[in-house]
């Protein structure tokens, strides 16, 4: 997949993950697995770049002596979902009209 | 590998980054294999899962910018001795002029491998250019009842566009070629920098 394209995906896969419940780093591989495999360098970075782009909150949690980190997402991080489901859109009218004809030409 | 070994692995290669964000770095790998080993994984395979050290540290060392790279290694720097600091200023006639010698020669190989790729592309346009107003002249020439250099010339024209495709496949690659490289030069010189933290 391209580059710029999976970046963006990847970005809104991991709001999408906090965007019911607050969440933690390895449940959110988890919750991602079935869908797009993410390894844990990249997941770090993806975190990062959305906290420095103001869509999520970090919190630290004590959990069974030690800290755990939980990622909340903001209004902003909302909004990119919001926004990804529009840009969604065009891209699968782009994708129709891309493909158009392949069946024309599958059937004769 | 136990958890441990691996933090302090991961630190080591590590070394010569910013402290806090390598901090911040194994504390998150810490608590993913905490949280692995919770769900029922040895530690061991929850270190495997996390991945190779070094292909770790290669991926975390290329994603810091070598500014921030660079900015670390003077603050973190010791005290300069003061015989130090004379020696350094009475040598600064040699070591300052063939500091700026090497630099200069480094951005002089720079800069002339882009012209190359400049003048790829430039010869790609005039061809491209060239092929358009060849044909463009010809068709004029068959109006004017000159048929035969009319023909001429728009095949001529036709050649020029031939080879300015070629050319634009020459001048793609060649650019690609150039820009993988200067990553590659980035991870080496940022490499170097974090190698001398060693040192």
């Amino acid at each position: 997949m391209d580059i710029q394209l999976k970046r963006g995906i990847l970005d809104v896969c991991v709001l999408a993950s906090i965007k019911n419940e607050d969440s933690y780093g390895y449940k959110i591989i988890k919750d991602l697995k079935p869908y797009i495999e993410l390894s844990e360098s990249t997941l770090y970075t993806i975190l990062k770049r959305l906290e420095t782009a103001q869509m999520l909150t970090v919190r630290t949690v004590e959990h069974g002596g030690r800290i755990r980190k939980y990622y909340h997402i903001t209004d902003m991080g909302l909004k990119r979902i919001e926004d990804f489901k529009c840009e969604w859109k065009e891209i699968t009218s782009i994708y129709k009209f891309v493909t158009k004809g392949d069946e024309d030409n599958d059937k004769a | 590998m136990t958890k441990l070994n691996f933090l302090f692995e991961l630190r080591d290669k590590l070394k010569g980054l910013p402290k806090n964000e390598v901090d911040e770095r194994l504390n998150f790998y810490s608590e993913m294999i905490e949280d692995m080993v919770e769900e029922g994984f040895s530690e061991e395979e929850a270190v495997n899962k996390i991945g190779n050290v070094n292909d770790i540290s290669e991926q975390i060392i290329s994603e810091i910018p070598l500014t921030k790279i660079a900015k670390e290694k003077i603050n973190q720097k010791r005290k300069i001795k003061s015989w130090e600091i004379s020696l350094i200023i009475v040598g600064s006639p040699i070591w300052f002029s063939l500091l700026i010698a090497f630099l200069s020669v480094i951005f002089a190989l720079y800069v002339s491998l882009w012209s190359v790729i400049i003048s790829l592309w430039a010869v790609f346009a005039s061809l491209i250019a060239c092929g358009f107003a060849a044909c463009f002249v010809g068709v004029a020439f068959c109006f004017m009842k000159k048929g035969v250099l009319g023909l001429v010339m728009i095949s001529a024209g036709l050649v020029c566009l031939g080879f300015g495709i070629l050319m634009f496949l020459v001048s793609h690659y060649a650019t690609k070629g150039t820009i993988l490289l200067t990553k590659k030069i980035a991870l080496a010189i940022k490499k170097c920098f974090i190698k001398k933290e060693e040192a």
